[in-house]
């Protein structure tokens, strides 16, 4: 147990310091969500900064996972799943039935726990999501998706194989495909699911990697179970526990001097 | 702990332990089972025996002519199996052509669109459309669809498309009675759809949501994630469940037989009267000697060997997503 406390402790400070003072881009107040009659968030309030990374940790069940699918509103392709309250995206409620949930998916891109490459060629992977958008001429869509893989540090490994299926990439590579997939309808805020929960470590290094370069240009908010990836990556954590936000602010004083005991058992291992 | 589990220990060893029964028992257990599983395999192979052993005269007697002419003479002791071909092909056609679409858009909307409180009442039906017996379909067929079938498609088309090149044949009534190769094709129509659709929807289901959420996920419209993820996620095992309706419809015989109208004629038209070989059949078989008897046979391995093949097919197309 100690070691995992001295394991999390040394990852601290390996990410740029947070900034406090960045504007807020999307603001959750007073969220609740249901699945059907059992309820999974409680009266979630919390900012998310412009152009950090945001971790939520937390055990299994807290209501993580359920918040990050809020902002694309995802959760809406199940009838039987509903939130209230509000979620601002550069201050318009995204929850609002007058938005138009394509664009907002557009605008929030998600990378899941698993890759999910559609089946189709490297470039039309990629080329599919622009192409939902905007009506671009065949050069600028090559240099959109070449600029797309090259951000997601895929496009040493693909530049040659761009018209073979993206089924046929390892699991790490499958997962940058993903992440350039999403970063090329150049979205405001990218949801990362656990997104390296199902690849080995050297993938997972680069995944981390990669999400300390998007963190210059898009707000992040990343889902993980692994306290070191969230202490390694991320400005700010939130931790969450039976569906309420029981802690929020800069990732190094959360894990440094938490100010609840719960964040701190959790966060030295002592129960999650 | 230890206590309980010495205690445990004590009582298992004073119950008496069951004498092994014996052996022959076993031992005739293990052969009727296997000779369960070798009796399909007889009565398959006696089967197909037997057909090609009966057909085999009418071969012989018309060489590949059998396959290729059109006269099908009792009088004359002339007979081909063209027509009856051609009928086949066609209705099955036409059944795939009205059938998939219709089968494909339940699959999709039982996955995709359904409220869940619906989802339970059309799966259910759908299913029952699949436990109406033949017979029924071929009398609500000629008594009930074909007449409304003349009355109001085949009459106001006719006067519609007559004198236009190729539609106007293709589509043309010469004896409007509502029975003919495209009434057969709609009841195929039908019955294949329950088969079609529930085969589908498995196939949908075995998608990872987690792949549907990413497309929708990208901001696609639900006709997008079906269009450009889902089908060609599904890929070949959707042809896998469309071949699975063909052999359905190849091999249907009893609704066919009454609603195709059993006309050995080659007509260019979907409304004219035609045969399918399974109809052709059930309607000569009581009469039938000699030649002709011989003859129906070699129709019938004609018809083996097609749906045979159809399936097999269809099987290993749909097990290969299952493989994934």
């Amino acid at each position: 147990m100690s070691q995992i406390a001295l394991n999390t402790s040394s990852a601290i400070g390996s990410a740029a310091a947070a900034d406090v003072d960045a504007p807020i881009r999307i603001a959750v107040r007073n969220l609740n969500f249901h699945y059907g009659d059992a309820i999974a968030l409680k009266n979630v309030s919390l900012n998310f900064h412009d152009r950090q990374v945001t971790a939520l940790i937390g055990p299994s069940g807290c209501g993580k996972s359920t918040l990050l699918r809020t902002f694309n509103r995802i959760y809406s392709l199940y009838p039987e799943q509903r939130a209230d309250g509000e979620i601002l995206l550069d201050g318009q409620n995204v929850l609002s039935p007058s938005v138009d949930v394509n664009e907002l998916r557009a605008r929030v891109g998600m990378v899941f726990q698993k890759p999910t490459p559609f089946p189709m060629s490297i470039y039309d992977n990629i080329a599919f999501g622009i192409r939902l958008y905007e009506n671009l001429p065949k050069s600028e869509l090559d240099g959109r998706v070449e600029e797309a893989l090259k951000k997601a540090a895929l496009w040493n490994e693909a530049k040659d194989k761009l018209r073979q299926s993206g089924m046929g990439l390892s699991g790490g590579q499958q997962q940058r495909l993903c992440i350039a997939r999403t970063i090329a309808q150049n979205p405001e805020v990218i949801l990362l699911d656990e997104p390296t929960s199902a690849l080995d470590p050297i993938s997972t290094g680069k995944i981390e990697e990669l999400i300390e370069h998007l963190r210059e240009e898009f707000t992040i908010v990343i889902v993980t179970h692994n306290m070191q990836q969230a202490a390694r990556i991320s400005q700010f954590t939130a931790f969450m526990y039976l569906g309420e936000l029981v802690e929020f602010g800069p990732t190094n004083k959360m894990f440094m001097t938490p100010t609840k005991k719960q964040t701190q058992d959790y966060i030295t291992g002592r129960f999650g | 702990m230890v206590a309980l589990s010495q205690e445990r220990l004590v009582s298992s060893m004073r119950t008496p332990v069951r004498r092994s029964p014996p052996r022959t028992f076993d031992h005739v257990f293990r052969i009727a089972s296997l000779g369960s599983a070798l009796l399909v395999l007889i009565v398959l192979a006696g089967i197909l025996g037997s057909m090609i052993y009966g057909g085999l005269p009418a071969f012989r007697e018309f060489g590949f002519g059998f396959i290729t002419s059109s006269v099908w003479d009792v009088q004359r002791d002339q007979y081909g199996a063209w027509v009856a071909v051609i009928g086949t092909l066609t209705t099955a056609l036409v059944a795939l052509v009205i059938g998939v679409p219709v089968s494909l858009g339940i699959a999709i909307f039982l996955t995709q669109l359904c409220p869940p409180w619906l989802k339970r009442p059309v799966a259910t039906t759908i299913e029952l459309l699949a436990a109406v017996p033949s017979i029924i379909y071929g009398m609500w067929g000629l008594f009930v669809f074909a007449p409304l079938f003349a009355r109001f498609v085949q009459i106001p088309v006719s006067k519609l498309v007559e004198g236009i090149p190729i539609i106007g044949t293709i589509l043309y009534a010469s004896v409007p009675s509502g029975v003919g190769i495209l009434t057969a094709g709609i009841i195929l129509a039908v019955m294949i759809i329950p088969f079609v659709a529930s085969i589908t929807r498995d196939i949908f289901d075995q998608i990872p949501p987690v792949l549907r959420e990413s497309a929708y996920g990208i901001g696609c419209t639900t006709w997008e994630v079906v269009r450009h993820v889902l089908l060609p996620q599904a890929g070949v095992s959707i042809i896998g469940a469309i071949m699975l309706g063909l052999g359905r419809a190849l091999g249907e015989t009893m609704a066919v037989t009454f609603v195709v109208g059993n006309a050995n004629r080659l007509s260019a038209s979907l409304f004219d009267p035609g045969s399918t070989i399974a109809s052709r059949i059930a309607n000569e078989f009581n009469e039938a000697l000699g030649l002709q008897l011989n003859a129906l046979m070699a129709l019938g391995c004609i018809l083996f060997l097609v749906t045979f093949i159809v399936l097999v097919a269809a099987r290993l197309l749909i097990a290969r997503v299952n493989a994934r």
